[in-house]
């Protein structure tokens, strides 16, 4: 029982990093852009987020600081989309290799280094060592149902799904696809900056090259999982984080299974959700999603 | 005809240099703003890796995975998917191919080496045919789950190196033990470049050839092309679909096994800086034009062994090359699609 309290736990733990992307990414693909780039923004939110966290000795600076970069960095995305109608995966895979490369050039001085993480505050009462997370964490859970009622009960919400239906419809409308797109990309920028972030703040206190280990790509698997829909992401991103910490907990427990097949459980695990729930999506996905908008020319 | 393709071909290559001056200028820059000095690295880049002609021989070695990484990912172009997992076949041609080099020991010179390579093929090639047939099926779309795969190829070869597979005598250091003779990929000229170079020199002529002269390419570009107007003509597009995977991933998969049979002699982990990703970029930059291909294939080439040169005159790590790739994809991403037509 104990054992199964902590696995609970330690998947809402690792639920929130990948929480933050998956947000993120719904928000911009409801307005019709797929981001292949996350897991580059995710790692140069760890980076820098741990640097400035290991400069200034505080690690809300550095959230600060990695949700500033991973907005700026998801604008030279938005651009090229929006602006320069660039093929939207080949855009996203650019701004993969810079997150990458950045992050590494970033986080070179700080390998083997420890820095000040975020306190954690109990749900349990005080003496519980379970259920005790950061701010960050509850921060994820919290915005999932407000993106929720952002989408789904704001007039911005509605002009936002409806760049992602039709960007042509929306411009006749009033709307300016544009801005709109502009906007969700510097959302999603940020939260998937500040999940990077929370992995390397909140949950392993170190910075190493490429930590993020492929989630930013997972979390897009989530997106389709989640069905566009941020309240099923929250599902999405607590069945990755009970894969996650059930393979570390097997691997605590030293059972005759090698750590390589245990550490496949997570990406197996979403092939597999895609399989089983990302089939017949086509019609649930933002009809122009990766379409590029002419404009009205 | 003639003059419009040869101004078209001058017209190509003026937007060519245009776009290596602006990505130096921007890179330049950006080591700059390091604290590095930019034309002292554009010298010792420039002098290390093509006046010196073991450099030159090593930007060519460079070329070998990245011609056959970038076929990898063309061919399924061609056949309207995107293939992002060449890294994750390149992991499992090395891996087959190694089973092959040192459990077929003792067969003839040529046979030994032409199984290896055959088994590097397969082994790309299975590791594509998961993405290929979620696709065929209409289940799940291949982008996401090629990129799925490049995380997991890593895991499966690291169980094999560490586990069943380790060499005995290098305890602190995992790999397999090397590959006999028989199975090695001949070097030439004593430097780095290998017969693997004209492997996929050979290969970029085939896929030349067949793409744009055969039943097959036709075949496979209309459904590249129009997925629904070749299902209406009878073609079998789920079979095309599998066959353009397997087929990319059994390129990529013999870029892995040639790299170890040639360059390493051992499979181990770190055997790739990234070549699948480059080969994604080749083919990007080409638009899968086979010319295309073989000059970016140079030019990545070049820029992956500077990465090198930087890192040791510069004492920059070799991730910063990534940063150097991306400010090429911006730049090209940047440029209006006048050439490329409303896609």
């Amino acid at each position: 029982m104990s054992w199964f309290l902590s696995w609970i736990s330690g998947a809402i733990l690792y639920a929130a990093p990948i929480l933050f992307p998956t947000l993120g990414e719904v928000v911009e693909q409801r307005a019709g852009m797929v981001n292949l780039g996350l897991e580059g923004l995710m790692l140069l939110g760890a980076s820098l987020g741990f640097a400035v966290s290991f400069g200034t000795k505080n690690p809300w600076l550095g959230v600060l600081a990695a949700a500033g970069a991973g907005l700026l960095a998801n604008l030279i995305y938005a651009w090229l989309v929006v602006h320069r109608r660039a093929h939207q995966l080949a855009a996203g895979l650019a701004l993969m290799f810079f997150g990458i490369g950045m992050s590494a050039l970033i986080g070179k001085p700080y390998v083997r280094q420890m820095a000040p993480v975020f306190p954690k505050y109990a749900l349990m009462g005080p003496q519980s060592l379970l259920f005790r997370y950061d701010l960050l964490v509850y921060v994820a859970f919290l915005l999932a149902p407000l993106f929720w009622f952002l989408l789904f009960r704001t007039r911005f919400g509605l002009r936002l799904r409806a760049v992602g239906e039709n960007p042509a419809i929306a411009y006749a409308a009033g709307v300016s696809p544009s801005l709109i797109r502009y906007i969700a990309a510097a959302l999603a920028g940020t939260l998937a900056a500040v999940g990077g972030a929370h992995l390397s703040l909140g949950i392993t206190g170190t910075w190493s090259e490429g930590m993020t280990a492929g989630r930013g790509f997972i979390a897009i698997a989530l997106v389709i999982f989640s069905r566009w829909n941020p309240l099923r992401a929250i599902a999405g991103a607590l069945i990755f984080g009970g894969a996650v910490v059930l393979q570390l907990q097997l691997q605590a427990r030293g059972i005759g299974v090698s750590p390589f097949f245990l550490d496949m459980l997570p990406y197996v695990l979403t092939v597999l959700v895609l399989l089983v729930w990302g089939r017949g999506v086509r019609h649930v996905a933002p009809a122009s999603l990766g379409r590029v908008y002419f404009g009205t020319e | 005809m003639l003059s419009s393709w040869r101004a078209r071909l001058g017209w190509s290559a003026v937007r060519l240099l245009l776009t290596v001056v602006v990505v130096l200028g921007v890179f330049g820059l950006f080591l700059w703003g390091l604290g590095r000095d930019p034309i002292k690295a554009y010298q010792d880049t420039f002098r290390l890796n093509i006046l010196n002609s073991r450099g030159l021989a090593g930007v060519l070695a460079r070329m070998a995975p990245l011609l056959l990484t970038a076929l990898g990912v063309a061919i399924p172009f061609r056949a309207g998917l995107i293939n992002v997992g060449a890294e994750g076949q390149f992991m499992m041609g090395a891996l087959l191919g190694t089973w092959a080099a040192l459990n077929l020991e003792g067969l003839p010179m040529g046979l030994h080496l032409a199984l290896v390579l055959l088994a590097g093929m397969v082994g790309g090639a299975l590791w594509a045919a998961v993405p290929g047939v979620l696709r065929a099926r209409g289940w799940v779309n291949e982008t996401i789950t090629t990129l799925l795969l490049n995380y997991l190829a890593p895991l499966v070869v690291g169980y094999f190196v560490f586990g069943p597979w380790r060499a005995p005598e290098l305890a602190f250091y995992p790999q397999t033990p090397e590959y006999p003779a028989s199975a090695r990929l001949p070097l030439l000229f004593g430097t780095r470049l290998h017969l693997g170079f004209f492997l996929g020199l050979f290969f970029l002529l085939a896929y030349a050839y067949l793409i744009n002269c055969s039943r097959w390419g036709l075949e496979l570009r209309t459904v590249g092309g129009n997925a629904e107007a070749a299902r209406r003509l009878g073609l079998p597009v789920e079979r095309w679909i599998l066959a353009a995977m397997m087929l990319g991933g059994a390129l990529a998969g013999l870029a892995g096994v040639a790299e170890v049979a040639a360059i390493h002699t051992r499979l181990k982990l770190d055997i790739s800086p990234g070549y699948g990703f480059m080969g994604f970029l080749v083919n990007w930059l080409a638009f899968a034009n086979p010319l295309g291909i073989l000059i970016m294939a140079f030019l990545i080439a070049f820029i992956a062994s500077s990465g090198f040169t930087l890192q040791i005159t510069q004492r920059l790590p070799y991730a910063a090359v990534n940063v150097l790739m991306a400010l090429i994809l911006f730049i090209v991403l940047a440029k209006p699609l006048a050439q490329r037509g409303k896609r």
